[in-house]
């Protein structure tokens, strides 16, 4: 390490000790003197402190090359050493979680995916972001059974062997809570990405089209205009689909990212409704019946309803509208150092594609636009970059998409002049990240 | 959308072309055969059994009555030590059961309330019609006991809780009639009428895609507090430590000053068989605050009164695992028949020495 460095918050330093957090330089120091018995002093001092319980234990630093790694001077341990792999000791930041004094509980509480450490467009299933009301089932799966009834020929009963014989597709679709970035149409309220867009993941979902289920049931093409959904869970959580959702994309899914649902995410079985709010998505599905009015349920009455400026509420709103955010450099973290930075983001729009993505470093006061990863998916996350010099200076930056319908992404202020400030759903505005002259990113609003 | 876009993407594809392949090789014959036959027909019985929804027009509503009266009996054993004895609390849902409504809010049908900012919103101003609060009660309550009450005991807290808003009078027993006739204070309230229920539906808002001169100088109106800083702990565990980017140490400023105290860091409970992971998995924390009552007594408060006895951790495990009434309220404390001995005591020996 050429250079001796203190490590104090704010400055920006070079390589080689920024790339330690400065708690893993604190454990390293001891040992990169020599002391082994200082390092496990500090390893034991580590462990001791609650707030650093997450960090892993590192290794003694030494400058490699030259030195030859202790890992590569080992034997490692063998395969399927664990039969079902996990992430790295070293990713432990990586973790769903609570925005604190959200809710009392956690059995009807929301977790947020923390998108900020997330690449591509695919949510592992482990951080795929929670919300139940009832807290989590825990369901066998073969006495598990889906009934579908109401306006149809043929009631039908199903256990999972019988719906795993249908037919499937698998296809790619993300998945966000109407209330996300609920918690901001009023003024900033939380510091990063995780909180204001975590309630969104984006999965490989494999099933049957809800469409084959009701043509196999029979169901009554005269009468039939929306399908309730119920849960199994201790809420028996229930939605309204409309039929015209039904027939098209709507799905019954059983797998998710290559295996079976996890179990915050619906095991076994769940809906999949494209585009849709995510209690729309109904959990551990246990139930469809087809009617031909609106159920007005709970969740479609004294939650998931738009709060309008006169006081009237707009019921069933579901399609999640043309929306984007950048993920890095995001509220929360500090730039490292000047030059070259890759802005980075995610774009989804529950009306089909997204057919372009604008990047602001300027609060929106100029564009250019970025460049977008394939593949670029119908109702599903899309990945868009742009470069950036940063030379220093004060940026804020923003983001704007356009989907495939022609809708572009609104800002706060004509969001707000149609839907005031008391709605807590969908709200899609452009958001804006505050880069500071000290690096350091947060969340604000302009005026 | 338009499916012949959705066709170009290659999930899209192999999906259209096995759905193709299946339809051409089971097309159906001209009767009215299933497709497939698989599965079985469900008995009336079945049906029944989990048929429980009930809609506004009255579809699905079981026969049965229940008076005010006979609700409040209910209500306050089962429902109050969560909703409050009055339906005002607001620390548990953040939506309390009642308030929030006028004589002539019912009069109008609207309520006057919701034109402010910050207004309350409750269970029974917000609700058009009586018969999604007989729905959500019979499928998801009480909270910890769902489905366990009776149809007449359903029509009874339905009448105490429309009884406590004002809707009905003291004397009212209520029935699968005379629910649809029940006026509620916001069943004008609600509108379909707007562009987000189909995906066709049009968008409320029209920007443009400006490239250059678009906005004036940015002015930030809205930021951080600093007191909220480090509410959510430290960001700096809260970012993968490689890459361009860290997150921000929030326990410090640059000044070197220390930030207010954080919150508990809210990262998921680590696995493994701490005490205090146990009683989250085990949901003893949906009922059980550390120090405050929420369903049941806070677990500092069950320590204070255990202290002292000799038997009160062997107590405290028995209590744990076969549950209990009377002690702290009429609120019954399930049995856990998943919990083992050894846990029950790990988490009796736990509460006792202050849960931390």
């Amino acid at each position: 390490m050429g250079q001796k460095t203190v490590v104090t918050p704010g400055r920006l330093i070079a390589a080689p000790e920024n790339f330690i957090t400065p708690v893993q330089v604190k454990a390293a120091r001891p040992a990169r003197r020599g002391f082994m018995r200082g390092a496990l002093a500090a390893a034991g001092g580590l462990a001791a402190g609650g707030a650093l319980a997450q960090s892993p234990q590192t290794a003694p630093f030494v400058e490699s090359p030259p030195a030859i790694p202790p890992w590569t001077r080992r034997l490692g341990p063998g395969v399927a050493t664990l039969g079902y792999g996990v992430p790295s000791k070293f990713e432990s930041n990586v973790q769903r979680r609570i925005s604190p004094g959200l809710t009392p509980t956690r059995e009807t509480s929301v977790s947020f995916t923390p998108l900020q450490n997330l690449f591509g467009i695919i949510t592992p299933s482990g951080l795929h972001f929670e919300r139940h009301h009832s807290g989590m089932p825990e369901i066998d799966p073969e006495q598990h059974r889906l009934m579908i009834h109401g306006l149809v020929k043929r009631p039908l009963l199903l256990t999972m062997d019988d719906l795993m014989r249908f037919p499937s597709v698998s296809r790619i679709h993300f998945i966000e809570c109407g209330a996300n970035s609920g918690m901001e149409w009023g003024n900033v309220a939380v510091p990063t990405v995780q909180y204001t867009h975590g309630m969104l993941a984006c999965s490989e979902f494999t099933g049957v089209l809800l469409s084959t289920l009701l043509e196999e049931v029979g169901y009554d093409k005269k009468n039939a205009r929306f399908i309730l959904a119920e849960g199994a869970d201790g809420s028996a959580l229930t939605r309204t689909i409309p039929i015209e959702f039904a027939l098209d994309d709507v799905m019954v899914v059983y797998g998710q990212n290559g295996e079976m649902l996890r179990p915050e995410n619906g095991y076994p079985l769940r809906l999949v409704v494209p585009g849709v709010q995510g209690v729309s998505n109904v959990k551990w599905l246990r139930r469809l019946e087809v009617g031909d009015k609106p159920w007005n349920a709970r969740e479609e009455t004294l939650h998931y309803v738009d709060l309008m400026p006169d006081g009237i509420f707009r019921q069933y709103s579901g399609v999640q509208e043309v929306k984007s955010v950048i993920t890095s450099p995001s509220g929360g973290q500090k730039l490292l150092d000047k030059g070259f930075y890759e802005i980075t983001g995610l774009a989804w729009s529950g009306r089909g594609k997204i057919r372009r993505v604008d990047v602001s470093t300027d609060g929106g006061r100029s564009w250019r636009t970025a460049r977008v990863q394939e593949p670029v998916l119908t109702k599903a996350l899309t990945r868009f970059r742009i470069d950036w010099h940063w030379d220093g200076s004060p940026a804020f930056l923003q983001s704007r998409a356009i989907d495939e319908t022609g809708h572009v992404q609104p800002t706060f202020a004509q969001l707000r002049a149609v839907r005031g400030r008391n709605s807590i759903y969908h709200n899609n505005a452009i958001f804006t990240w505050q880069v500071q002259p000290n690096g350091e990113v947060w969340n604000v609003q302009l005026g | 959308m338009s499916s012949s876009v959705n066709r170009q993407t290659v999930a899209a594809v192999v999906a259209a072309l096995l759905a193709g392949t299946v339809a051409a090789q089971t097309k159906p014959a001209a009767t009215d055969a299933p497709r497939f036959g698989f599965g079985r027909t469900p008995t009336a019985e079945q049906i029944k059994a989990w048929d429980i929804d009930v809609r506004p027009d009255g579809h699905g509503l079981r026969k049965g009555k229940g008076t005010v009266a006979q609700g409040q009996e209910i209500y306050d054993t089962q429902c109050a030590s969560c909703h409050g004895v009055f339906g005002e609390q607001i620390n548990f849902h953040q939506t309390p059961l009642v308030g929030g409504a006028t004589a002539a809010d019912v009069k109008a049908g609207t309520v006057a309330e919701f034109k402010k900012s910050n207004a309350l919103r409750t269970t029974t101003n917000k609700l058009n019609y009586a018969t999604t609060l007989w729905d959500y009660i019979n499928r998801a309550m009480p909270w910890t006991n769902p489905q366990s009450l009776t149809v007449d005991q359903v029509y009874a807290v339905t009448a105490y809780i429309l009884n406590m808003a004002n809707l009905v009078p003291e004397s009212f027993e209520l029935n699968e009639r005379n629910i649809l006739e029940v006026q509620m204070p916001n069943r004008n309230g609600f509108t379909t009428n707007h562009g987000m229920r189909l995906v066709g539906g049009k968008p409320d808002t029209a920007n443009t895609t400006c490239m250059s001169n678009c906005a004036p100088a940015p002015k930030v109106v809205s930021d951080l507090p600093d007191y909220a800083r480090n509410a959510h702990g430290n960001l700096a565990e809260q970012k993968r430590p490689l890459g361009p980017v860290r997150g921000i140490d929030t326990t410090r400023y640059e000044s070197g000053g220390t930030a207010v105290a954080s919150a508990a860091p809210a990262a998921a409970p680590a696995a493994g068989p701490q005490p205090k992971d146990l009683a989250a998995r085990n949901v003893c924390t949906a009922c059980h605050g550390i120090n405050n009552k929420i369903v049941g007594p806070g677990f500092t408060e069950i320590a204070a009164k255990y202290a002292k006895r000799e038997d009160g951790e062997a107590y405290l495990a028995g209590k744990i695992k076969a549950g209990g009434v009377g002690v702290w309220g009429q609120v019954p404390m399930p049995a856990q028949p998943g919990l083992s001995d050894a846990e029950a005591k790990v988490l009796a020996k736990w509460i006792l020495g202050g849960a931390k």
